[in-house]
């Protein structure tokens, strides 16, 4: 009995964006990735075109994380105050490319220097032949300090540098502008606010092809499912032809969900919880595996096993092509 | 698919006569197309006419519902593909398998772990909905064994799987009175299952790796007098169970094609699996192993997807008492979020240190958002505490703000005058030790 499937046509697509230059293109990464370029919702490969594969960061710091899980600590511990072996391992683990997040102090507990900052990003990309992204602490002042003296001193390697945000943005996409890198571009679980700091960032002359967007995700429990929504309401508004959401998606599963009570927690909690590792593990697995049915380009996790779990995944996803056309 | 009201008055007796309460045909057909009132009222209709009507206000995917001595659940009755467009309604029914080459004694613990199973969620107890017992040393006694040392430790609702349903009927002489699930039905072995659903009112899953046998199998199944149905799209793949997952749901609502018009089930073994069944349109998981750190958060995500996207939850702004403070004691504020307010009360409450907790009308946002969008600022923080009347309760006037919103403490001393405000930490995780660590030293 053949049955009729109804095919959406999409009039729109998903940019293609490429992170990393190689040396021909002045850079030194030994591997580029690409992500984007969808011209269907999430693996409908029966209707449409999904070139590229979501792909899986590991999130790595400058120096040891003062506020981590413990389980996150034991897990790198051998590598946790040094970025380059950090990296290296994160490498080591599956990962397509790194996130290095930079402290707000370092190890004296005096503010970064941009110098500091730079030597942590030069080391790493001595360790990694990986493209990488590079977050500021999340405090303007200090981000735009770091971002832009780390932005001039490894010019042309085509970093994305985070976390562009409305009230802090310009001097990000200004360096990003000036030495060939790219911007990530984040607001708070919602469309419109997405689309116009999209729309802001593109006006100051940054093209398209160099904004990945972050629209923010909370960790499973902890308003999931506000991103997933929103999520999906851009994919599909992209996919219309609106052209200020047609950029590849960033999420932060692994921040989220180690943030967790859940995760963050092994004593004291009920028993109905279970086994602190496994849980730890599940909430960060889970979180991540449903933003990539949603819509996500790019997921940033923290633990191994969670990256082997959600590549595993993603090339089951991207198999089903040749099962269906 | 729904008929306009015009298309029901043309099979309506067009008499006018007036005895369904409406002047005239027509007006009762609208009130049909609006749903505000039942075709029984009219004693008139032909019976052709019925069939039609009744047909054509089915849902576009069958509730499905697996009942048991006080337990029951629910699958189906969806209208959309994407959350947002509306909401999903009816949870993923969580079952665990249970093979029966297992020792009875550890059906029997295993069992009752089901059973007992409880955890709570933002101030709901979410639990695991069920067992599937699964024919795994092809003996129809053992499977009535496995069912009685469920029955013996356990009450909620069993599904049946076997690869042959001779296997399953001594099992379901077991269960009277109760709706199981059974299956899985194949090309080759559906007639002697659908017999065996028909005779014990059992629900029957179907299984195929395509849609064409699986359209083809429910209709014969249908043919046979069994309408509750439950679709298992065995994929290939982790990407061909979302695509055929998705083309079922996309036909059942898109096209109202009927013999696709089910809920679905999916066996998980991994946890991309079970992610995508609760995101992506499953009725049904069957999971293979039961743990804790596993049930938990699954439940977690089925509440968290299959929540009202147009009802965000909250709790009611005011001031809570945690811990019996006095007047001396610390007041902490935060938004009327649920998940924000439950994980900032349980943070305090199992401290066991006292504290007012102030819960500012927030429209329902978390404290970053709510902070971005205007709706939690110092204006509104100045508000709460006046109309709770914080003034006369306390004291020590301490207020205490959630890190994420440092920047406003400024603005709320200004309009918060003789209070001492104090910024706390971003996560409800630090604050016991921020209660002791600072506020407990001055
Ligand atoms: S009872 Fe039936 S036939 Fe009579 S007016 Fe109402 S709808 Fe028409």
């Amino acid at each position: 009995m053949p049955v009729e499937v109804p095919k959406e046509k999409w009039p729109g697509s998903v940019r293609t964006i490429t992170l990393g230059a190689l040396p021909s293109e002045g850079g030194t990464r030994k591997r580029v990735v690409t992500v984007g370029g969808e011209t269907a919702m999430p693996f409908m490969h029966f209707e449409g075109e999904i070139p590229n594969p979501p792909v899986v960061a590991i999130e790595i710091k400058d120096r040891k994380p003062d506020d981590w899980s413990p389980l996150l600590l034991e897990t790198w511990k051998d590598v946790i105050d040094d970025p380059a072996q950090w990296a290296a391992a994160a490498e080591a683990a599956g990962a397509d490319l790194i996130v290095l997040a930079l402290s707000l102090t370092n190890r004296n507990g005096e503010p970064t220097s941009p110098d500091e900052a730079v030597a942590s990003v030069k080391a790493v990309l001595r360790a990694t032949g990986l493209p990488l992204i590079v977050f500021g602490p999340g405090q303007a002042e200090a981000d735009n300090a770091l971002l832009v003296a780390v932005s001039e001193a490894t010019k042309g390697e085509r970093l994305a540098l985070g976390i562009c945000e409305d009230k802090n943005y310009r001097t990000i996409v200004a360096t990003a502008m000036a030495n060939d890198h790219l911007v990530t571009a984040r607001t708070p679980m919602d469309v419109n606010l997405a689309k116009q700091l999209n729309i802001l960032i593109s006006d100051m002359g940054l093209p398209l092809d160099r904004i990945l967007m972050d629209p923010t995700t909370g960790a499973l429990g902890y308003g999931i499912e506000y991103g997933f929504s929103v999520m999906e309401r851009l994919r599909l508004a992209a996919l219309q032809g609106d052209k200020m959401t047609q950029l590849p998606m960033i999420v932060t599963p692994g921040f989220e969900a180690w943030k967790a009570k859940e995760s963050k927690v092994g004593e004291g909690v009920p028993a109905s919880w279970g086994d602190w590792l496994n849980r730890a593990i599940n909430w960060e697995t889970l979180t991540a595996l449903t933003l990539v049915e949603s819509g996500a380009d790019i997921v940033v996790l923290r633990h191994p096993e969670s990256v082997k779990r959600v590549k595993a995944a993603i090339e089951e996803l991207m198999a089903a092509k040749s099962l269906v056309s | 698919m729904a008929l306009s009201g015009i298309q029901i008055y043309k099979l309506l007796p067009q008499t006018n006569c007036k005895e369904c309460g409406f002047p005239t045909c027509l007006a009762f057909a609208m009130k049909l197309a609006a749903k505000q009132v039942e075709l029984s009222a009219c004693p008139y209709v032909s019976e052709e006419s019925k069939a039609l009507l009744e047909e054509s206000s089915a849902p576009p995917i069958r509730l499905i519902s697996l009942k048991s001595d006080g337990y029951e659940v629910k699958a189906g009755n969806e209208v959309v593909m994407y959350r947002h467009e509306k909401t999903f309604y009816n949870k993923p029914g969580l079952f665990v398998k249970i093979k029966t080459s297992s020792p009875e004694a550890d059906v029997k613990t295993l069992a009752q772990r089901i059973q007992e199973y409880r955890v709570n969620y933002v101030g709901i107890d979410l639990e695991v909905d069920g067992i599937a017992l699964e024919d795994d040393t092809n003996e129809g006694e053992k499977m009535k064994n496995a069912v009685k040392a469920v029955r013996s430790v356990c009450k909620k609702p069993l599904m049946l799987f076997a690869t042959s349903a001779a296997n399953l009927e001594p099992a379901l002489t077991e269960l009277n009175g109760e709706s199981p699930l059974i299956g899985c039905a194949t090309a080759d072995s559906w007639e002697k299952f659908a017999e065996l659903a028909k005779q014990y009112k059992a629900s029957l899953a179907v299984m195929a790796d395509n849609l064409d046998t699986l359209a083809e199998l429910s209709e014969k199944i249908k043919g046979k007098g069994v309408e509750d149905i439950v679709l298992v799209p065995h994929g290939k793949n982790l990407g061909h169970e979302l695509i055929l997952q998705t083309q079922i749901r996309r036909l059942a609502l898109k096209s109202n094609y009927r013999p696709l018009g089910y809920p679905t089930l999916a066996f998980c073994q991994t946890h991309a699996q079970m992610a995508q069944a609760i995101a992506k349109y499953a009725g049904f998981l069957v999971i293979d192993t039961f743990a804790e750190e596993l049930a938990y958060p699954l439940l977690v995500l089925r509440q968290n997807i299959y929540t009202d996207p147009q009802k965000p939850i909250q709790v009611q702004p005011g001031l809570y008492e945690i811990n019996n403070p006095q007047p001396t004691d610390p007041v902490l504020v935060t938004t009327n979020f649920s998940i924000t307010y439950f994980s900032v009360a349980n943070e305090v409450e199992g401290s066991g240190l006292p504290a007012y907790l102030l819960v500012a009308d927030a429209e329902g946002m978390s404290v970053l958002t709510a902070w971005a969008a205007g709706k939690f600022d110092a204006e509104r923080i100045a508000k709460a505490v006046k109309a709770v009347n914080l003034d006369a309760k306390v004291t020590r006037k301490r207020l205490v703000l959630p890190g994420a919103v440092a920047v406003l403490s400024g603005e709320v001393e200004s309009e918060l005058p003789g209070w001492e405000i104090r910024v706390g930490p971003r996560e409800a995780v630090d604050i016991p030790k921020f209660y002791k660590q600072v506020l407990q030293a001055n």
